[in-house]
C-alpha cells in the first residue's frame, strides 16, 4: 500500500506534493537536477494563447521571510508549450496540471480547449488570480460572477477536470470559492500571491519595476492556512493548498486545514531539491503522528 | 552538472572596502566548466533572508578542489556570508550559467579584458586561462575609488593592467572607456563584466570587434525556472528574450538589448 497516495479529480497522485505553477517553469531545469517522476504532479507555468514577454525587470525583491515577484506570466505561448514543453515532459511519469491564463474569456477558452487535449495533461488550473497582469488574471478572480462565468466557459470545452486558482486579495474568499464550485469547478487551488510592495530606501521608489508584486514564501503561510481552512468548510470540492510550504511539517498543516494535496512554490528557489526531500520525509512523519495514510490528515482541524 | 554542495570555508579576508575574498572547498569545484560561471549561496539555514545569493567565481583549482569567490558585502545576505568563519560550511548550488570561453581567442592574439567593480572577479580566471594558452591579455579595471581597488597585483602578474577610478584617487581618472580612448589597445577580442552602463559603453566603443559581455540581473532561482532575470534581445522575434542565469551570464556582443 502506498501510504502517500491521494485521489483527486483527474489525478491519481503517488504523493500529495507538487511544485506550484510559476515556480518550476516547465520542469526542464529541475528535470536536470532530479527525477521528476518522484513528484505527485507538476503544475506547469501559466500558458497564454500568444507568447508573452512579461513585465520589465527587476521582477523580484526579497522581503522578510518572503519574496515579491512580478514576472507577468511570461511564457512561449500555447503552440510552443504544446509542441515543445509538454512533449518533453511526456518522457516523465508524472501527471501534469496545466495553468491556463488569458486576457479575456475567449483566450482562456481557446487555451483550455487545446491544452486539455494534450495526452499528459491530467487537469487544468484556471489562473484567475495573477496579481501582476493588467488584463485578465485577478480581474476574474475578485468578482464571483466573473469567476463563475469563466469557470463554466472553460468547463464546457475542457476534456479534463478544472481546478480554479483563487486569489487571497479579496475580502471573503469563500464567496469566490462557492461561485466557482457552483459553476462546475472540480477543485480549487489556493492561494495565489498577496499583492505587496517594497520601496527602495535610497530613492523611495518601488524596488520592482511593476510597482507592486505578488508576495510568497513562508511569510504568507498563516494567511494561506486560514483561507484553506475557511474554504474547505465552505465547499465540497477538493483543495490543493499552497503558500509558504517549505518542509514536511507545512504539508501536515495544509492537509489538517483541509487541503487534499500541497503545492510548493518559492521554496523551490531556496532549495531546488525541496520537493523530493519533503516526499521522502513524509512516511516518518506519519509514523510519528501514528497515522497509517496521509489522507487521514485531511481536514483534521474540522473534527469536532 | 549542477550540484548542491555543503562547502567548507578555507579562508576569508577583506581585500577592499566591503569586498571579501572567500575560498571554499568541496567537490562542486570539479563541475566548473568555464570562467565566469557563478554559484548560488544560501547564507543561512533559516528563512531570513530567504533567497540565495548569486556570486561569481573568481578562480578555481580542481586539483585542490577549491574555488575563490569575491563579493561585495553590501546587503544583509552578503554581510552574513562575509561574517562566516573559517571551517564553517555553506550551502552552495552550482556551478550555474554559461561563462566565458577561452576558445574565442587563439595563441598570439591580444585579448582586452574590461571589468568594473564587482564585475572584475570573473575576468581573473579567464585571464589565467587565456594567458596560459599564449594569448596576451590587457586588463582595464574600473573602480569607484582607491579604497575599492582589488586584485591589481594578481592581474598585473598576468599582463598589462590599468586601474581606472571614477574619482581619480587611484590610477587614471574617469571610466574604463575614457582610458581606452586616451590610450587605445590593439586587440582581437574583448571580454567584459560590470555594471550595465559600462557594458553598453564598451559595446558601443568596440561595435566592430568580437566581444563577450557578462550581465548581472536580480535572480530568483538561478537555474532558469523563475523567469526573473530575463533580458530583451536585439534579435527580436526569433529569440525575444534570454535568461541571464541559465542562457548567460555571458553573451556575445549584440545579443542582449542594452
Amino acid at each position: 500500500m502506498n501510504r502517500l497516495a491521494v485521489e483527486l479529480p483527474g489525478l491519481s497522485l503517488k504523493n500529495p506534493i507538487m511544485p506550484a505553477s510559476g515556480c518550476f517553469g516547465f520542469g526542464k531545469e529541475f528535470g536536470n537536477l532530479y527525477d521528476l517522476s518522484q513528484l505527485g504532479a507538476i503544475m506547469i507555468k501559466a500558458t497564454t494563447l500568444e507568447t508573452r514577454f512579461g513585465n520589465p525587470t527587476p521582477r523580484v525583491a526579497e522581503t522578510a521571510a518572503g519574496m515579491l515577484n512580478a514576472i507577468g506570466l511570461q511564457n512561449p505561448g500555447l503552440e510552443r508549450v504544446m509542441t515543445e514543453e509538454l512533449t518533453r515532459l511526456a518522457q516523465h511519469d508524472v501527471p501534469i496540471i496545466a495553468n491556463v491564463a488569458g486576457s479575456e474569456t475567449e483566450d482562456y477558452v481557446q487555451v483550455a480547449e487545446a491544452i486539455s487535449k494534450a495526452p499528459n495533461v491530467n487537469a487544468l488550473e484556471l489562473n484567475i488570480s495573477c496579481p501582476n497582469v493588467k488584463c485578465g488574471g485577478i480581474a476574474f478572480g475578485t468578482d464571483p460572477n466573473l469567476a463563475a462565468e469563466l469557470t463554466s466557459a472553460v468547463k464546457e470545452v475542457s476534456t479534463v477536470p478544472v481546478y480554479v486558482k483563487l486569489s487571497p486579495n479579496v475580502s471573503d474568499i469563500t464567496l469566490i470559492a462557492k461561485a466557482v464550485e457552483a459553476a462546475g469547478a472540480d477543485g480549487i487551488t489556493m492561494i495565489n500571491t498577496l499583492v505587496g510592495m517594497r520601496l527602495d530606501r535610497k530613492t523611495g521608489k518601488p524596488v520592482i519595476a511593476n510597482g507592486t508584486g505578488g508576495l510568497s514564501g513562508p511569510a504568507v503561510k498563516p494567511v494561506a492556512i486560514r483561507m484553506v481552512y475557511e474554504v474547505s468548510k465552505a465547499v465540497n470540492i477538493p483543495i490543493i493548498g499552497m503558500g509558504g510550504v517549505t518542509d514536511e511539517g507545512d504539508v501536515i498543516d495544509f492537509l489538517s486545514a483541509g487541503a487534499s494535496a500541497v503545492a510548493v512554490g518559492t521554496a523551490n528557489f531556496v532549495n531546488p531539491f525541496v520537493c523530493p526531500e519533503i516526499i521522502h520525509a513524509l512516511p516518518a512523519l506519519l509514523d510519528e503522528l501514528g497515522l497509517e495514510t496521509i489522507t487521514e490528515l485531511i481536514g483534521r482541524s474540522h473534527a469536532v | 552538472m549542477i550540484v548542491q554542495n555543503r562547502m567548507a570555508i578555507c579562508s576569508t579576508r577583506q581585500i577592499a572596502d566591503n569586498i571579501i575574498e572567500m575560498v571554499l572547498t568541496g567537490n562542486l569545484v570539479n563541475e566548473i566548466a568555464s570562467p565566469g560561471q557563478f554559484v548560488h549561496i544560501r547564507v543561512t539555514d533559516t528563512f531570513e533572508p530567504l533567497l540565495r545569493r548569486p556570486i561569481s567565481i573568481a578562480s578555481f583549482d580542481k586539483v585542490k578542489e577549491q574555488m575563490t569567490l569575491i563579493f561585495r558585502a553590501e546587503g544583509r545576505g552578503t554581510q552574513l556570508l562575509a561574517a562566516k568563519q573559517i571551517d564553517a560550511e555553506v550551502d552552495v548550488l552550482g556551478p550555474l550559467g554559461n561563462g566565458f570561453s577561452a576558445d574565442n581567442s587563439v595563441k598570439g592574439e591580444t585579448a582586452l579584458l574590461i571589468g568594473g567593480g564587482i564585475g572584475v572577479p570573473p575576468l581573473y580566471q579567464l585571464s589565467k586561462e587565456l594567458t596560459a594558452k599564449g594569448v596576451k591579455c590587457v586588463h582595464i579595471l574600473g573602480f569607484q575609488s582607491a579604497a575599492a581597488v582589488f586584485y591589481e597585483e594578481e592581474f598585473a602578474a598576468l599582463g598589462e593592467t590599468r586601474i581606472v577610478t571614477a574619482d581619480g584617487s587611484a590610477g587614471e581618472q574617469g571610466f574604463v572607456t575614457d582610458s581606452l580612448a586616451r590610450n587605445p589597445v590593439d586587440f582581437t577580442t574583448y571580454y567584459t563584466c560590470g555594471p550595465t552602463p559600462m557594458l553598453h559603453a564598451v559595446q558601443q566603443a568596440f561595435h566592430d570587434k568580437q566581444g563577450f559581455l557578462s550581465f548581472e540581473q536580480r535572480m530568483g532561482c538561478g537555474i532558469g525556472a523563475c523567469f526573473a532575470c530575463v533580458c530583451e534581445t536585439q534579435t527580436g522575434q526569433d529569440m525575444p528574450y534570454v535568461k541571464v542565469c541559465s542562457d548567460g551570464p555571458v553573451f556575445p556582443a549584440g545579443v542582449v538589448a542594452i
